[in-house]
């Protein structure tokens, strides 16, 4: 059966629920934020309606700019960290026999499936004084006694690229099995060594993926909440935390809807960006 | 012989990164003691009993299961009938839907959750706990839709085309040939939005967070309050949810298809 256009308005039934619960749910509750953003507060209920740009004025201070600028230099740091850890990672499992590489995938998965709850909870766990893995720093005699690593920006970065890094593998899985392996062995019989062949021909090969990963890791790392929260001090917090803090504690929601549409432009000028990277690949 | 093993060391390097907190979860989750120490002092399960003992633990673990059975079947019912038609018809602004499903798990979880936040309280059924299954169902209806795409993508249309050639009109083709051969991956799709509607914490809080309690909700608020070993006792209980999943997903069907692995036919 070719795919036909739809001739009768029967045709387009199936479309109906879909779009309905989309638009509905999706699309409206989205439009409803961007209104709230223009509304004023009301200390006592959510808002009143009403049309202000105090809320975006409120972008021009000193103390945003910073929030703004830590969570941008976070998520780039974090999508970097998990690219160059990812990146070979991925090459080689990608080599590996069809049984080990499924084992893999369902372990990152997993990982990937789990809360923010749970990952921060984890590692301020294992950052622990009483449970941490500074005890067996000193169990080998590396340390004195047992002390607390959090909380650090240090452990902010930890948990964060935790949580994006089998994102990042899973990411670039798809482009790293499909690579011509003929490239490779030509590399290999005009002498080149494993190594070299991998930065000399495969990186290079790639470099668009990993341009498109980047962008994506960054985006996913600029939505992470809780984890600056649970594993860090207040000057750690992102655009991501403040946004929650305003709506949940603050009661707040103009100034975090503002907020959102602000992060949301962000986010949406990166994706077009993948796209773009991604359409140059494919145009090759 | 000394590229095998650095590889291995990597291998080993990366393996002990994603397991080590959860390896110190296992641990402190068996301390016979309600203190959080690793290595652990004694053995207990209680901890994991108390997940289905404990009246409030209990609960929380109802609510969240029922809001992953629900919404993940919400989830699959809005995206079934819109990759079937996609994969049809010829009509390319219906792309246009498949963007808007695509979209709420590409942008940041906040955006999503605060959205929601709004809409519920301006029509005035904030904190209903249908709400949270209904936005849960919207959230994740991404996997279904993706999974599926890639079913339909690997149909082999001459199989469609016999059975109509033969007779068979759009309903008999739907139910005899297209369901049986994209089943598993309506069911991995399924599968992925239950295990990440049961995970999920951001857009349950901000949808129910005021009146009902979910697992990582739960977690999150006994956290402030300082530790209990059920909440680690818990968190092994996740990864042994989603290990499981995922597991039987391999198990049953080409999880590296899922993710990728060949490109669909038909492109």
């Amino acid at each position: 059966m070719r795919r036909e256009a739809p001739k009768s308005v029967a045709d387009y039934t199936p479309l109906f629920f879909p779009a309905l619960m989309l638009i509905v749910f999706f699309v409206v509750p989205f439009s409803t934020m961007i209104a709230v953003s223009f509304f004023k507060r009301n200390p006592s209920g959510f808002y009143t309606p009403d049309f202000v740009l105090d809320n975006y004025a409120r972008f021009l201070s000193v103390f945003f700019g910073g929030v703004l600028g830590f969570s941008l230099m976070l998520a780039v740091l974090v999508a970097v960290c998990c690219v160059c850890i990812a990146f070979p990672f991925t090459y080689l499992l990608t080599r590996r026999p069809r049984r080990a590489q499924t084992l893999w995938l369902v372990g990152l998965l997993s990982v990937l499936s789990l809360s923010e709850v749970i990952i921060g909870f984890a590692w301020s766990t294992l950052f622990s004084r009483t449970a941490g893995i500074t005890n067996l720093f000193v169990a080998i005699g590396l340390m004195d006694k047992p002390v607390a690593l959090l909380p650090t920006f240090g452990a902010v970065l930890t948990g964060m690229v935790y949580q994006a890094l089998p994102y990042t593998i899973l990411v670039l899985y798809p482009a790293l099995v499909r690579l011509d392996p003929t490239l490779l062995e030509a590399a290999r019989t005009l002498g080149a060594s494993p190594i070299r062949a991998f930065f000399n021909v495969v990186a290079p090969a790639l470099r668009n993926t990993i341009v498109a990963t980047l962008i994506m890791v960054f985006v996913f790392a600029l939505g992470s909440y809780l984890l600056p929260q649970i594993l860090g001090r207040p000057q750690h917090w992102t655009l991501s935390v403040l946004i929650t803090d305003q709506a949940i504690y603050q009661s707040n929601m103009p100034f975090a809807a503002a907020m959102a549409v602000f992060l949301v432009l962000i986010s949406l000028a990166l994706v077009g960006l993948t796209l773009l990277v991604g359409r140059r690949e494919n145009a090759l | 012989m000394t590229a095998t093993l650095l590889r291995r060391v990597y291998f080993t390097i990366v393996a002990l990164f994603l397991a080590a907190p959860l390896i110190v979860v296992a641990g402190v989750s068996i301390n016979s003691r309600q203190e959080l120490t690793f290595p652990p002092v004694g053995f207990s399960l209680a901890w994991y009993a108390q997940i289905f003992t404990d009246p409030e633990w209990r609960l929380a673990l109802i609510h969240s299961v029922t809001l992953a059975v629900c919404s993940a079947a919400i989830a699959v019912a809005v995206a079934l009938p819109l990759a079937w038609f996609l994969w049809r018809r010829i009509a390319p602004w219906a792309n246009i839907f498949q963007v808007l499903g695509l979209a709420p798990f590409i942008l940041p979880p906040v955006i999503t959750a605060l959205g929601f936040l709004s809409f519920w309280a301006t029509v005035g059924l904030f904190g209903k706990f249908f709400t949270a299954i209904i936005s849960h169902a919207i959230f994740f209806v991404t996997l279904p839709l993706v999974t599926l795409s890639l079913g339909f993508a690997s149909i082999d249309r001459s199989l469609v085309e016999a059975a109509a050639t033969m007779g068979a009109d759009d309903r008999t083709v739907l139910k005899t040939v297209v369901l049986p051969l994209i089943l598993p991956y309506l069911v991995s799709g399924y599968a992925f939005a239950f295990v990440l509607s049961l995970n999920e914490y951001i857009v349950a809080y901000m949808t129910i967070g005021f009146t009902t309690e979910t697992l990582p909700i739960k977690i999150f608020n006994a956290l402030r309050y300082g530790y209990t070993p059920t909440m680690a006792a818990v968190s092994v209980f996740f990864v042994a949810v989603a290990a499981l999943v995922f597991g039987s997903i391999a198990r049953f069907g080409d999880i590296r298809r899922l993710l990728g692995a060949m490109s669909s036919e038909g492109n």
